[in-house]
């Protein structure tokens, strides 16, 4: 219910207050609309590239038959959960096999959409944000980050199963 | 790194497959995947036009200029590093706002900014700063209100409410954050 809520309330609120402050909101939206174009652009070879490595890895049922002493953790998730903190788009196209094979409604879907939206790609913003300012010492950086990332999944488990 | 695990996965997979005989699943995949990733990235393409539409006119009219100000009110308390009123604490909240909108490209520019107005303020250049690593943590975390590629690929998957995960994600989102921030006090304490 809440949910279905809050996109409509944000564009609502959005545009009243562009209006309000003068902004040629439909001229303005098209100049964004254009961005898209760069972004799918540079998307599209990154996305082929993972969901081809991803979905031969997944269908090889390796990853299943290696990680089935976890039992507390669904299988299907495994992959979606060690590649998260790696790449974005990769975990996009983990995220979009799970869709496929077990549909996005249900236990494993609604999960791995949580996990997708809350956690990010640790390794990465480390390496590019501490590597842009020449930091060599990351400290406690990586156990800080990776923890945060374990503490997200932890709930949106938690969460699955109390309310669905 | 990305080299290295993508190389891994092809030579693991294939080499499992032909071990356990299982070449037709491998041979449909390698040529359905380029079907998959053609369909997602024109699934979530619209979608995608759509809300950097929607949020260029947040941009244009100031609303996340306005949000992120009275976010770096906030911060004040999670960075008690950072002087009143310096640089750093603007990127840091331009950055969680551009997250929170579901705009990961527009976020890293300001993540790059915010990194460097705290290396001003680090004394061991070469070495992470409390802040720096506070800093990574509400990244890592996570904080999006509007999943706009988890909707649009939702979407596309056939999913009764695709907007359902919305305010769920939120919840876990505002929790994982106040307990990652939480760890990352100890273990600022402990080091």
């Amino acid at each position: 219910m809440i949910s279905s809520l809050i996109i409509p309330l944000v564009v609502l609120f959005v545009i009243i207050y562009a209006i309000i402050k003068k902004v040629p909101v439909y001229d303005t939206f098209i100049e964004g609309a254009k961005e898209s174009f760069d972004l799918i652009l540079k998307l599209f070879p990154c996305l082929l590239a993972m969901i081809f490595a991803v979905n031969i890895l997944t269908k090889s049922n390796i990853v299943t038959n290696l990680f089935n002493f976890i039992s507390f953790i669904p299988n299907e998730i495994i992959p979606l959960i060690i590649m998260r903190p790696i790449s974005g788009t990769s975990s996009l196209a983990i995220l979009s096999t799970i869709y496929e094979t077990l549909g996005p409604d249900g236990f494993i879907g609604t999960l791995a959409s949580y996990i997708q939206g809350t956690t990010d790609t640790t390794f990465y913003i480390l390496t590019l944000y501490f590597g842009s300012v020449g930091i060599k010492k990351i400290k406690y950086a990586l156990w800080a980050g990776l923890l945060a990332d374990l503490v997200s999944i932890t709930i949106s488990i938690l969460f699955v199963s109390f309310f669905s | 790194m990305v080299n290295k695990i993508w190389g891994f996965f092809i030579i693991i997979g294939i080499i499992y497959c032909l071990f356990n005989n299982n070449v037709d699943v491998i041979n449909n995949e390698i040529l359905n995947s380029c079907k998959t990733a053609l369909d997602m990235t024109f699934k979530i393409f619209p979608v995608m036009a759509l809300w950097l539409g929607i949020s260029k006119i947040a941009e244009v009219s100031g609303l996340l200029k306005k949000l992120s100000l009275k976010l770096s009110f906030l911060l004040k308390y999670i960075f008690p590093e950072i002087p009143k009123g310096h640089q750093a604490l603007s990127y840091i909240s331009s950055n969680i706002i551009a997250n929170m909108f579901g705009l990961g490209n527009a976020a890293t520019p300001f993540g790059l900014k915010a990194m460097q107005s705290l290396q001003e303020l680090n004394n061991k250049k070469d070495t992470a700063s409390r802040s720096m690593i506070t800093f990574l943590v509400l990244n890592t975390s996570g904080v999006t209100i509007i999943p706009t590629t988890i909707i649009s690929l939702r979407m596309m998957y056939g999913s009764i409410s695709p907007t359902s995960i919305v305010f769920p994600c939120i919840i876990i989102t505002f929790t994982s954050t106040i307990i990652g921030l939480i760890i990352d006090r100890i273990l600022a304490r402990l080091s």
